[in-house]
């Protein structure tokens, strides 16, 4: 028996237990909860084969690579069914009625994906492979949502109804996160490495840097209206500029802002990391303070540099919702209208694409971290 | 020839370097020698500027340092380090390339200066130039460090504590190594320890430091017998003094016509090691390979005569 598999199985069949999807007559009304077995016409047997997928798994002599093959097809099977329930119980000309996924539908994904993130820790894969997994997964993704299985599924139904403004706040959602961080890194860069070479200034920045991280989120975002409105409304030529209290500049204030701790530290501490053999050496040869930057001092700092930029890039494509609170744009406007109306549905379809990109973002960057730290021999 | 001038160097109220002057003569071995704290470190990176010099002057060949950047002067003096000090991220052969590329070297001249080091370092050039340095040997690591700091042909190595991170055994070979390249290359180098061992071994001539200040500067033979303050006499350990002279001198002086029964001795072997071998096999006379005999009458004999 093994005691990560035992938790998946338990975590499942509660989830099989649990109601997969609540169907509602239209978007607002209180709906029926249905377990998967009642959901689908073929409920049973489909029930059955999860929960023996479930239980087998316990087993100590599963291999990692059967474990994440059994939680691929686990969440494919998962997937789909919600899909096909939700078809099955809306009928074909139905436009009001909504089928979201349930607590069962949740618990079972989490307790599949634990299986799969537990597969891949038993395996330690290597680099290559991990890329391939990673796009294996996003294939997957792709083709489940691409294949039309879904489209009665209410997330997909509102979707559907906003295909165009999704693609805008999709955009939007984007420019924020990752605007922000390229600028955090135009400032921040420098930042670091010169209070690297001037450590009395040390102190003095990272306190400040630090004080600013702990803003709460809201109200530094609600701090922005009345100062930027300020001004903008002062300074001639500023509100031209695109300053302004709400939209899209406040938003990449602030999370710039958030993003400059961890760029500064992490370029401080990446600098201090390099050995300082290789920094005494580097000077005794006869490197000049710019040689020795660019050609041992970052490149050595690497690793912890793009440590900064995963940070970074999660923390803001998450922190990025908020910025719908202030009209700058991005996935929050769906989360905020749907908090408003009591639309679950479109809180999702807004909560779930930024936790796809935030987690595919920290993957990816995670599987760069490792990549540079292996061609330096530091794995 | 280098010269170092009135070396001074003051870090507030501390003098790691006081009013030090020596002058190392071309192709020949200095070894600065002394506890921790002395200031052999310190007097080492004066030279190549790593620290400023508070006062006084370094030479080389006659003319004043001060006049150079830094980094021009660096790059005509070899630096090697103790642990090698090897930028983790660049294969063998870009590190050892560091200084002539510095110099903006042709490539093919770098590459062909690339294998030349590796095969006088004995480290095969097929096989480590595209090598990691976490994937050498303390050793291979160390040889590497070396061969790096001589990539540009400098007129002056400098070395701090090369073999302080090797084991023993690795060590005793890596000395001797070094002592044959220089002597193939005629390098000038400046060498710091804290072993006195070592700076026997390698020093055609030995610096003892203290506090700042430069106590003795002679041959290995002449601070052994001559010790010119109590404090180098204690340095050389009274108990060890012996030893250690008789390892300055190979048994051929000494070697004289005869018959002696056992195992022969290498013709190359030092006094040391003839007396180790007579004490602990218990015989009065040792065969020589290739002919001849040393007794342990003749060792004591020079002994004897050394310490007048």
């Amino acid at each position: 028996m093994s005691p990560p598999a035992i938790l998946v199985a338990i975590l499942g069949l509660v989830g099989l237990w649990l109601p997969l999807v609540q169907f509602k007559p239209n978007r607002i009304a209180a709906g029926d909860s249905l377990t998967l077995a009642a959901a689908l016409e073929a409920g049973w047997p489909v029930a059955l084969g999860l929960a023996a997928v479930l239980i087998l798994g316990c087993l100590r002599y599963w291999s990692p690579r059967l474990r994440i093959v059994a939680a691929a097809l686990g969440i494919a099977v998962l997937v789909l069914s919600l899909g096909a329930a939700a078809s099955q119980l809306v009928g074909p000309d139905n436009k009001l009625a909504r089928v979201s996924p349930a607590s069962g539908f949740w618990l079972m994904l989490l307790a599949f994906s634990l299986m799969w993130a537990d597969g891949v820790t038993r395996m330690r894969p290597s680099l290559r492979a991990s890329w391939l997994m990673l796009a294996g997964a996003l294939a997957q993704v792709a083709a489940l949502l691409l294949s039309g299985q879904l489209a009665d599924v209410s997330v997909m139904r509102e979707l559907a109804a906003r295909q165009d403004t999704f693609a805008h706040e999709a955009r939007a959602h984007l420019i924020l996160a990752f605007g922000s961080l390229g600028l955090a890194l135009l400032a921040g860069l420098p930042l670091g490495i010169a209070i690297y070479q001037a450590p009395r200034w040390r102190g003095p920045v990272l306190a400040v840097l630090n004080v600013l991280q702990t803003i709460p989120s809201l109200a530094l975002f609600g701090i922005m209206i009345p100062i930027l409105g300020w001004i903008a409304a002062t300074l001639p030529g500023a509100g031209r500029l695109g300053v302004s209290g709400i939209g899209m500049f406040p938003a990449l204030v602030a999370l710039f802002l958030y993003s400059l701790l961890p760029v500064v530290s992490n370029t401080l501490s990446g600098l201090a990391g390099v050995p300082a053999t290789a920094r005494d050496a580097a000077a005794g040869l006869g490197m000049t303070r710019a040689q020795m930057m660019f050609q041992i001092l970052l490149p050595l700092g690497l690793p912890a540099l793009l440590a900064a930029v995963r940070i970074v890039l999660v923390q803001n494509i998450g922190l990025t919702v908020i910025a719908g609170l202030i009209g700058g744009g991005g996935f929050g406007t769906f989360v905020f209208q749907g908090l408003n109306q009591t639309a679950m549905d479109l809180v999702l379809l807004g909560a779930l694409p930024t936790i796809a990109l935030a987690l595919v973002s920290g993957i990816v960057m995670g599987l760069l971290v490792d990549q540079s730290r292996a061609t330096r021999g530091q794995a | 020839m280098i010269e170092l001038r009135n070396l001074t160097r003051h870090y507030g109220e501390v003098t790691a370097v006081n009013d030090v002057s020596l002058t190392v003569q071309t192709g020949q071995i200095a070894v600065l020698v002394g506890t921790s704290g002395s200031g052999k470190t310190t007097l080492l990176r004066l030279i190549n500027r790593l620290v400023q010099p508070s006062s006084g002057q370094v030479l080389i060949d006659g003319a004043d340092t001060a006049s150079l950047p830094v980094h021009h002067l660096r790059r005509r003096i070899g630096y090697a380090i103790q642990g090698d000090g090897l930028f983790p991220h660049r294969t063998v052969a870009r590190n050892i390339a560091t200084v002539p590329r510095l110099l903006g070297w042709p490539k093919s001249r770098i590459d062909a200066r690339i294998d030349e080091l590796l095969a006088l370092f004995q480290l095969e050039p097929a096989a480590f130039r595209d090598r990691m340095p976490h994937q050498l040997s303390g050793g291979q690591a160390q040889r590497v460090g070396v061969a790096r700091a001589l990539a540009a042909k400098p007129d002056l190595l400098l070395m701090d504590e090369p073999f302080g991170a090797l084991d023993s055994v690795i060590r005793a070979k890596a000395q001797s190594d070094l002592r044959d390249i220089q002597r193939q290359l005629g390098t000038t180098i400046i060498l710091v320890t804290h072993d006195i061992q070592e700076a026997v071994q390698l020093g055609d001539r030995i610096a003892v430091m203290d506090r700042g200040r430069v106590l003795q500067y002679d041959s290995p033979a002449q601070i052994l017998t001559q010790p010119a303050t109590p404090f180098v006499r204690d340095l050389i350990g009274p108990t060890e003094r012996a030893f250690r002279l008789l390892s300055l001198t190979g048994i051929g002086p000494i070697t004289m016509p005869g018959e002696a029964h056992g195992t022969p001795i290498a013709r190359d072997a030092t006094l040391r090691d003839a007396l180790a071998e007579c004490l602990w096999s218990g015989r009065d006379a040792l065969p020589v390979q290739g002919g001849g005999i040393v007794t342990l009458d003749a060792l004591r004999a020079n002994a004897a005569q050394d310490r007048q």
